[in-house]
């Protein structure tokens, strides 16, 4: 099943709830916080050259 | 008998500042401070350039270079207005612990930048048995693991677990008086400042290294600005971490507003005037408040001390683009030899 992004990362609301520019400018020094999926918050850890994002439901996210 | 200090010129505290700060060493008090915080922008290149000129006779050219990590994030019970982390705010940051091989791998990330420094962070009021045991077990295994200095800021501590941290071989605690004392009431409720203070007077006395900063662009004044310097400087650390705030979501200084980089650079500055032998360390909001051109000019204006990465609960930038920053401004890494 391929799985759409719904929900903004950065602020969790829908995506097609107003803009979210500023949410992804900031998603460019923060790591996403709520999932893209489910909008459910993420349990995030930050080192200091990666970071990695859990969602309960929609598995694991990991910094590039 | 001189004019006070109010009544100078830019130009007139500025020479003040460089016979007693450059040629003597002596720490401006805090209406010296505050005179320099309110110079105007047309002698912040001559302001920067001579608390450059301080940092180069006191403190060398060596940059000191550390990495962070959160072993305990969120959920703290603390208010401090800043703080994402806080569980009394509506943030969106979730409560979760640092396992010891994943402590180790963040140790080992943080050696590979060529760091000499990785500190231990947790967001508690004051450690209690369970986090004293993880610190035990995470420093062991790390000095197993990693040639690196280990730094810890676990909040407040009693006498027993100063003592305690000495023993593991931690031989730096961070502990940041945040504010001005007079400041403080408006960014915590849940604790005093006295008690932080109490906690570094207790660390600087314990043979470990104090490393006690602040945060600016809370909605302080220029005064409260002026007089946390001098607190600083009346407790004498070893280290001094500056952040600029990074308005996070959801805190009660959410929607507070950057600071301008032109008065970022003068509290660089100001802070070198009033701290000339400590280590003063780049911590969180550079990236925002300095970007690219403010960051190289805080180097070049008082600051010799980086954060590497990534801080807590926010990204930073990429280590490559700061070693390479450093390397171009002929600024070598201090060595981890140098520092043991």
């Amino acid at each position: 099943m391929i799985l759409v992004d719904s929900y903004c990362g950065h602020c969790g609301l829908a995506l097609d709830e107003g803009s979210h520019d500023a949410c992804r400018e900031r998603l460019r020094m923060e790591p996403p916080r709520y999932c893209v999926h489910c909008a459910r918050r993420m349990v995030v850890q930050v080192s200091p050259t990666s970071w990695t994002a859990r969602c309960v439901e929609h598995g694991e996210l990991a910094s590039a | 008998m001189s004019a006070p200090v109010q009544e100078t010129t830019d130009l007139d505290i500025l020479e003040i500042a460089r016979e007693q700060v450059l040629e003597r060493g002596v720490p401006l008090d805090e209406a010296q401070i505050l005179r320099v915080l309110t110079t105007g922008d047309e002698v912040l290149p001559d302001l920067l350039a001579l608390a450059h000129e301080v940092r180069m006779k006191w403190c060398g050219p060596e940059v000191e270079v550390e990495g962070i990590v959160s072993i305990k994030t969120g959920g703290c019970p603390e208010d401090c207005h800043f703080c994402s982390q806080s569980g009394q705010f509506t943030s969106p940051v979730r409560s979760v612990w640092l396992n010891i091989p994943e402590l180790v791998k963040a140790a080992e990330q943080t050696a590979a930048t060529g760091a000499s420094e990785f500190c231990i962070v947790a967001a508690v009021r004051g450690p209690d048995e369970r986090l004293m045991t993880q610190m035990r077990d995470g420093v062991k295994a790390i000095k197993e693991a990693v040639d690196i200095e280990v730094a810890a800021s676990l909040g407040m501590l009693t006498q027993e677990q100063v003592d305690q941290l000495v023993a593991m071989g931690v031989h730096r605690y961070n502990h940041n008086l945040e504010a001005a004392r007079s400041y403080f009431p408006q960014v915590v409720t849940t604790h005093s400042w006295e008690e932080r203070w109490d906690t570094c007077l207790m660390v600087r006395e314990s043979g470990m290294e104090l490393c006690c900063g602040c945060l600016v662009g809370m909605g302080e004044t220029i005064e409260q600005r002026a007089e946390l310097a001098a607190q600083l400087g009346e407790l004498q650390p070893d280290e001094v971490p500056l952040n600029f705030l990074n308005p996070r979501p959801g805190t009660p200084f959410g929607d507070l507003p950057l600071m301008e980089s032109s008065e970022a650079l003068r509290t660089i500055a100001a802070f070198r005037l009033a701290l000339p032998r400590t280590i003063l360390r780049y911590a969180g909001g550079r990236e925002l408040t300095l970007g690219d051109l403010g960051t190289r000019d805080g180097l070049l204006g008082g600051i010799n001390a980086v954060i590497v990465g990534n801080y807590l609960t926010t990204l930073g930038r990429d280590p490559k683009e700061d070693l390479a920053l450093l390397e171009d401004l002929k600024m070598p890494i201090k060595a981890l030899s140098s520092s043991l």
